[in-house]
């Protein structure tokens, strides 16, 4: 206990916990291998050679730093608050996910791992993986289930073309839990040769801990950027929460800095109201579910509840046990935008700033619609732009009842 | 057998140790059966559960259905989600345990389960109840020693057992970790896998058992990959029990229409494959 200051940065605890949350629940199976995870990220994390490598990676295969950009015309549009994005969307493939794949490989290359399974929601964090191990020469299996599969079929079919095998999960809901069901099963199965690579900081310890260190690069690259754009830090971040990788990107590194508030955006689907919703903190409660205590949607009998939002990316009954903390103290405030918003502000930014943002990030971009008028023009929002909204297009489309 | 755990220390009520001795007494292998509560209605699990120790059932295993069973095979998935349509909670599984005791004080059950539905309906509340209807021992199946104290404290509270699993892959310098916390008897899983799928290899288990008793005085269960009376005999050998699950659920699943409807005679059938596996595991020991 060597330091004394308070920090909202020390988590998790060496048994994997952010105070209540987090954790490792999981089969005794999986026990022994989570722990050998644990034990090889550490040795990464200690290793300069490790973060040189994957600095190189970066910066060279995905195309870091991201601009930070002035987001002018919404800016003007919203008439208080000045705008910027962090544009996570150009990355190479488009989204977040690959800071965060690329991490991951290298930890299981020198685990010795020579199969990679991972599962994926809107299939970004899927290509972000089929990816990295075309790139190192891995196998790679995919697990997604059959409803996400009908309504991001071009990531499926990217996927293949880089070489990976996308098995359908028709069982339970046939989503992103059941994805991740499924994968947890191929590696209690599989657990000589496999590698499982999760998608969004949650799952059992180390996972959640070690994605947010991957993703941290955004909120490192912003506080640089901002620094030099403005001479000062944000006032506002905010940025969508489905598990939650991107946005703990984002928070991490200004934790400690008080004055900074923080805003996670959670998928309302339908109206909190009407039950159909992804929102786990805004309406589920504590509960214990893919290896980590968090909040989860679920019902009276602990049997855990469908989620329903537009985003496939956000249509997770569950959020990363650190958000889950970060919540309970109060540090981050979690708010929530409808799936009619998040389209709204599809289409606004689409024509406004010439971006097309991932529906996920319309969440985002929703709740800063929603604020930015009553903030004073000095007041600065970094809103994360997580993705790009090319594999939303036929979604919008059929929500707007376009025929393409 | 220095560093060996010892047993923790159970009084002759209790019907765990009591049925492993009395298994010891006649020289035998027992055989524990799994079936998932209100599987495939209230109305037959409850005929089926009834009609198991007299079908040669030594100890049972109630699951406790969930919506997501990540440990789980296609035959125990369905199950689960053939109990949740009758909206099977945990004081559902209690309420059939209740009623099991009118007529059965001897037989030991085990609820088995996954945590969110026990931590949901609260730990302590959990442990007093299930005690109170006549429940022996608890496996969750996603809680590892390392999360368990916390629903622990409360079951050793109450005499219940918290019966833990082993691995294939749970290493000698691991196996303290586990057995030091654990009571009742161990649970070791035959397979790296999910439940149903592979089958449980008879050397690979012998050597297992014997690394388990040089950790442990505990009677050891061997569960995962057990389909046929005959695989039970072979397993039943190595071990002091063989845990039959996905095979009895299987009959199940086979014995309803589209609708879950169950057809006339179901529990007869599941009765009288357990009776042959009994057969099987009894015959295991020379």
């Amino acid at each position: 206990m060597a330091e004394a200051r308070n920090t909202y940065k020390s988590g998790a605890d060496e048994a994997g916990h952010f105070g209540l949350f987090g954790g490792r629940y999981v089969a005794e199976t999986l026990m022994p291998l989570i722990l050998e995870v644990e034990k090889a990220y550490n040795a990464c994390r200690a290793d300069p050679k490790f973060a040189a490598e994957l600095k190189h990676l970066n910066t060279h295969y995905a195309g870091r730093p991201s601009a930070l950009y002035f987001a002018e015309r919404l800016t003007e549009h919203f008439g208080g608050a000045k705008l910027y994005f962090k544009r996570d969307e150009l990355n190479h493939t488009g989204s977040h996910k690959i800071n965060n794949t690329l991490g991951q490989i290298l930890v299981a290359r020198r685990m010795g791992k020579t199969r990679i399974i991972a599962e994926t929601g809107a299939g970004q964090h899927g290509v972000a993986t089929a990816t990295v191990c075309a790139r190192f020469g891995l196998q790679c299996v995919v697990y997604m289930g059959a409803k996400d599969i009908e309504r991001q079929k071009s990531n499926v079919f990217r996927m293949q073309l880089l070489g990976a095998e996308v098995r359908p999960v028709d069982k339970g809901t046939a989503t992103l839990k059941d994805a991740m069901n499924e994968a947890l099963r191929d590696w209690v199965a599989n657990v000589h040769d496999t590698y499982y690579l999760i998608g969004t900081a949650a799952g059992p310890h180390p996972y959640p801990t070690m994605v947010r260190d991957f993703q941290s690069v955004i909120g490192e690259e912003v506080r640089k950027q901002l620094l030099e754009a403005e001479g000062r830090l944000p006032d506002s971040l905010v940025a969508a929460v489905g598990g939650g990788s991107n946005a703990i990107g984002l928070f991490h590194p200004f934790l400690d800095d008080a004055d900074v508030k923080m805003y996670g955006v959670e998928a309302a689907g339908r109206g909190i109201k009407t039950g159909e919703h992804a929102a786990s903190i805004t309406g589920g409660s504590p509960g214990v579910l893919h290896g980590n205590r968090t909040y989860l949607l679920q019902d009276e009998g602990g049997q855990i509840k469908d989620a329903h939002s537009i985003s496939a990316g956000l249509d997770y009954p569950g959020i990363g046990p650190e958000h889950a903390w970060l919540h309970f103290q109060g540090r981050v405030n979690y708010v929530s935008a409808t799936d009619d918003e998040a389209l709204a502000a599809f289409q606004f930014c689409s024509k406004l700033e010439g971006i097309l943002p991932a529906l996920e990030p319309a969440h985002a971009l929703a709740y800063v619609a929603q604020v930015a008028p009553t903030l004073p023009k000095e007041h600065i929002i970094v809103m994360n732009m997580c993705g790009r909204g090319d594999k939303d297009v036929f979604t919008v489309a059929d929500a707007l009842g376009a025929k393409l | 057998m220095s560093a060996a755990i010892k047993a923790k220390v159970v009084d002759s009520s209790n019907r765990i140790a009591a049925r492993f001795a009395l298994l010891k007494k006649h020289k035998r292998a027992g055989l524990v059966t799994f079936i998932t509560a209100n599987d495939p209605t209230p109305h037959v699990f409850m005929d089926i559960l009834e009609g198991l120790p007299a079908s040669g059932a030594d100890l049972i295993e109630i699951g406790i259905p969930f919506s997501d069973p990540m440990a789980d095979g296609p035959a125990i998935q369905l199950s689960s989600q053939r109990a949740l349509k009758h909206k099977t909670r945990v004081d559902d599984v209690l309420e059939a345990v209740r009623e099991f005791r009118k007529n059965e004080i001897d037989t030991p059950i085990i609820l088995m389960g996954y945590y969110n539905p026990i931590y949901h309906y609260g730990n302590q509340e959990f442990a007093e109840r299930a005690a109170a209807v006549g429940v022996d021992g608890v496996i969750v199946v996603d809680l590892p020693p390392e999360e368990s104290e916390e629903l622990t404290v409360h079951l050793r509270a109450n005499d219940i057992h918290m019966i833990f699993l082993t691995a294939p892959t749970s290493s000698d310098a691991r196996l303290p970790t586990i057995l030091k916390e654990a009571s009742g008897f161990v649970y070791h899983v035959a397979i790296t896998g999910i439940t149903g799928t592979a089958s449980a290899n008879e050397d690979a288990v012998k050597v297992a058992t014997m690394r388990l008793r040089k950790h442990t005085d505990l009677p050891i269960a061997v569960g995962f990959g057990i389909k046929t009376p005959e695989q039970a005999r072979a397993i039943g050998a190595h071990c002091d029990a063989a845990v039959v699950g996905s095979a009895i659920v299987d009959i199940i699943a086979k014995g309803v229409d589209a609708t879950g409807k169950p057809q006339a005679g179901l529990t007869m059938k599941v009765l009288e494959f357990v009776k042959s596996l009994a057969t099987g595991v009894h015959g295991a020991w020379p």
